[in-house]
C-alpha cells in the first residue's frame, strides 16, 4: 500500500513533520537508520547512566502563554502542551571572553546590564540593534544572506564585542566559518538573549518521548533500523525510495532530513562523479564540527562553585570559529551543566565540554589511537575550560566516568557527512531540490537548533502538503 | 447544525488547537485575532480540521471570511446546515 508520505530521518524536524501531516490524516511513514530516534538530539545509557547526545539546552525559552515566538508557536502545531515539556530555566549562563565576565539570564535585561558594565559606550548601538531587528515573520524563508559580521559594525565599534557577540551565535548555530548569516544572528541572538535556556525534566528524552507519543497517536508509522539507500525519481519527481535491505516503498511525496549534500547523494547515488560534483559544489561541504566530553561527578556542580547553566568561553581578544589544523582547538569552548537548570532530576553531578574540531583527523585514526586521542583531547579540552573558569579545577577529584565523542561518531549516528552539526553553509531556504514532490527539511533548510529544526519540519509540512490540499 | 451549534463547533476546533486560550467570552463581531492569540498558521490549521471533521472545503481566499466568530456563522452554516455536530477529540 503506497503511502501518502515518507520521512527520512527520526530526528526533531522529521518527526514534527510527521505529526503535522499524520495529524490531518495523511499515511505517513517515518523511516530511520540507528534504532533509536532523535538524530543529532538523541539519547543513550552507559554504566547504567542517562546521557543526552546533543542537549545543552532548549534555546528560545518563553513563560507559559506566550505568544507568537518560535516555542509556543511549535508546541501548537504540533498539540503539544506547553506543561508537558516540563521545562526548567536556566539559573544563569556566561560569556567568559579573554577575562572579561558577562553574565545572562531568561531576563534580557541582565545581559544589557552587563554589557552597559563593560562597554558603556556601546550599550545604545546593542539596544538600538535589538529594536531594528526584522520581526519574526520577515526572517524566516525568503532571506538573502549577508555578513553578521559586517551588520554588527552598524551598531557596535568595539571589536571585541563583536567577537563577544559572535562566540555564543556561531557555537550555537552557525554553519559558515567565521560568520553567519545577519538573519541567523537575529534568530539565535534572539532565541539566546531575549528569551533563554531552559531544559526538560529528563532531558531531551522528555522531548523526543513527547514527539513520538504525538505521532503514533495521530496515525503515523515509525521504522527503525531502516536505512534509505536510495530516492526514486521517474521524471523528474519523487516517486518512493529503496531501502538499505532493497526493499522498495512508494509515496505521493517523500521529505529528507538527512541533509543537503547527503539527500542529493540518496537521488544522485554515489558513484556517479558529476552529479556528485554538481551537488558538493551547490550544497556547500560542511566544514565544522565538535568534539564533546561529558563528566559525571559524585557530587552537584553547584557544591565545587560550578553554577552556571553554559558557559561560553574564549581566550586572546579573536574567537576563531574554523575547522582547526589540530584534532580540537581549545582556544574557546563551552562548558555546560544540566544540573544548573531548574527541576533537574539527576542526583549526580554533569559537566559537559564541547569544542570545534576537525573530522577528518578523527575519522582516518586507527582504533587504538582514536581512542587515545580522546582522553587527551579531554584532558587538553578541560585545562583549557579551567583557565577560563577555575572552579573547574575541582572536578578531578570527584570524576566518577567520563565519556567522549567526537566527529566521527555524530557522523556514525546521523549520517551528516563530515559530522556537521548545522549542516551546510548554504542553506535551502524552501527546501526544495529540484526534484518534484522532494522536500529538504531540518538543519538544511536554515533553521536552527532544536526548536529550529521542530518549526522546519512544520513548516515544509504545511507549506507542501497541507496548503497545497487547502487550494 | 443550527447557527449556535456552528459556534460550538468552531470554539471545539480553536479549544484544540490552543488549549491554553479561554474562549469563554468570545465576542461575535470582534476579530478572533483581537481576542485571542491565532496567527495565520492556526487558521491554516482551523481550515484543515473543519476538512478533517466535516469534509468541508474552505479556499484560501475565503479565510478572511472566518476573521470572526459572526463571519464563520455566515459563511459556515450553509455549508454545515446539514450535518451534524462532533466535537473534535483531541486527537
Ligand atoms: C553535540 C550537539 C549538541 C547540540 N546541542 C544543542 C542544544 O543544546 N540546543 C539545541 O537547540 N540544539 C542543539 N544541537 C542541535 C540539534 O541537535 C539539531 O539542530 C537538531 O536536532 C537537528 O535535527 P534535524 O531533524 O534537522 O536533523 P537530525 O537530527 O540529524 O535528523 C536526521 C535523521 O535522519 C537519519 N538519517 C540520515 N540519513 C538517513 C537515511 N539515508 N535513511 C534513514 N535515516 C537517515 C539520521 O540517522 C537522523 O536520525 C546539538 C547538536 C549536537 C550534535
Amino acid at each position: 500500500m503506497a503511502y501518502d508520505t515518507l520521512i527520512i530521518g527520526a530526528g526533531m524536524s522529521g518527526l514534527a513533520a510527521g505529526i503535522r501531516l499524520a495529524q490531518f490524516d495523511r499515511r505517513v511513514l517515518v523511516l530511520e537508520r540507528h534504532s533509536l530516534w532523535g538524530g543529532l538530539n538523541s539519547f543513550y545509557k552507559l554504566k547504567g547512566r542517562p546521557f543526552d547526545s546533543g542537549l545543552h539546552a532548549l534555546t528560545n525559552f518563553v513563560p507559559k502563554g506566550t505568544a507568537g515566538v518560535p516555542l509556543t508557536r511549535a508546541l501548537r502545531q504540533l498539540r503539544i502542551g506547553y506543561d508537558e515539556l516540563k521545562l526548567g530555566q536556566q539559573g544563569h549562563s556566561e560569556i567568559r571572553f579573554d577575562g572579561r565576565l558577562l553574565k545572562f539570564t531568561n531576563q534580557p535585561e541582565v545581559f544589557f546590564g552587563e554589557v552597559a558594565r563593560e562597554f558603556p559606550e556601546e550599550i545604545d548601538g546593542l539596544r538600538r540593534m535589538v529594536h531594528e531587528f526584522a520581526p519574526y515573520d520577515a526572517v524566516s524563508i525568503e532571506n538573502a544572506d549577508s555578513s553578521a559580521r559586517e551588520q554588527l559594525q552598524r551598531y557596535v565599534r568595539a571589536p571585541e564585542l563583536i567577537e563577544i557577540l559572535m562566540l555564543p551565535t556561531c557555537i550555537y548555530g552557525s554553519a559558515r566559518e567565521d560568520d553567519l548569516d545577519w538573519d541567523q544572528f537575529q534568530i539565535l541572538f534572539r532565541a539566546l538573549f531575549l528569551e533563554g535556556f531552559s531544559r526538560p525534566e529528563g532531558g531531551v528524552r522528555t522531548l523526543l518521548d513527547l514527539l513520538v507519543k504525538r505521532f503514533r497517536k495521530v496515525g503515523g508509522e515509525l521504522r527503525m533500523n531502516s536505512g534509505v539507500q536510495s530516492i526514486l525519481v521517474r521524471k523528474g519527481t519523487a516517486i518512493g525510495v529503496r531501502l538499505d535491505s532493497g526493499e522498495e516503498l512508494l509515496a505521493e511525496r517523500v521529505f529528507s532530513s538527512a541533509g543537503h549534500a547527503e539527500t542529493l547523494r540518496l537521488i544522485h547515488g554515489q558513484d556517479n562523479s558529476e552529479h556528485r560534483a554538481a551537488g558538493d559544489a551547490s550544497a556547500g561541504a560542511a566544514r565544522l564540527s565538535f568534539f564533546e566530553a561529558i563528566s559525571v561527578l559524585d557530587t552537584l556542580p553547584a557544591n565545587l562553585g560550578i553554577d552556571s547553566a553554559v558557559t561560553f568561553f574564549n581566550h586572546g581578544q579573536e574567537f576563531r570559529y574554523r575547522r582547526p589544523k589540530t584534532p580540537i582547538d581549545v582556544q574557546s569552548g563551552v562548558i555546560c551543566s544540566p544540573n544548573n537548570f531548574e527541576r533537574c532530576e539527576l542526583s549526580e553531578g554533569f559537566v559537559r565540554f564541547t569544542a570545534l574540531a576537525n573530522h577528518a583527523h578523527w575519522r582516518n585514526l586507527p582504533e587504538p589511537e582514536y581512542v587515545a586521542q580522546k582522553q587527551i583531547c579531554a584532558d587538553q579540552m578541560l585545562a583549557s575550560a579551567t583557565a577560563a573558569m577555575p572552579a573547574l579545577g575541582a572536578i578531578g577529584a570527584h570524576s566518577l566516568m567520563r565519556d567522549t565523542f567526537t566527529p566521527r561518531t555524530i557522523e556514525h549516528y546521523t549520517g551528516h557527512v563530515g559530522g556537521a552539526v548545522y549542516g551546510s553553509p548554504v542553506k535551502c531556504r524552501d527546501g526544495r531540490l529540484g526534484v518534484e514532490r522532494l522536500a529538504l527539511i531540518g538543519t538544511d533548510q536554515g533553521m536552527l537548533g532544536i526548536v529550529g529544526a521542530l518549526l522546519s519540519g512544520i513548516t515544509i509540512a504545511n507549506q507542501q502538503a497541507l496548503m497545497e490540499a487547502a487550494r | 447544525m443550527t447557527q449556535d451549534e456552528v459556534v460550538t463547533a468552531i470554539k471545539d476546533i480553536i479549544a484544540q488547537i490552543a488549549p491554553d486560550e479561554d474562549l469563554s467570552s468570545l465576542e461575535m463581531d470582534v476579530r478572533l485575532r483581537e481576542q485571542i492569540e491565532l496567527d495565520s498558521m492556526d487558521f491554516l490549521d482551523i481550515v484543515m480540521e473543519l476538512r478533517k471533521l466535516y469534509g468541508v472545503q474552505v479556499p484560501e481566499k475565503d479565510y478572511m471570511e472566518l476573521a470572526t466568530l459572526g463571519g464563520c456563522v455566515k459563511y459556515l452554516h450553509p455549508l454545515l446546515e446539514k450535518k451534524s455536530l462532533h466535537c473534535a477529540q483531541r486527537a
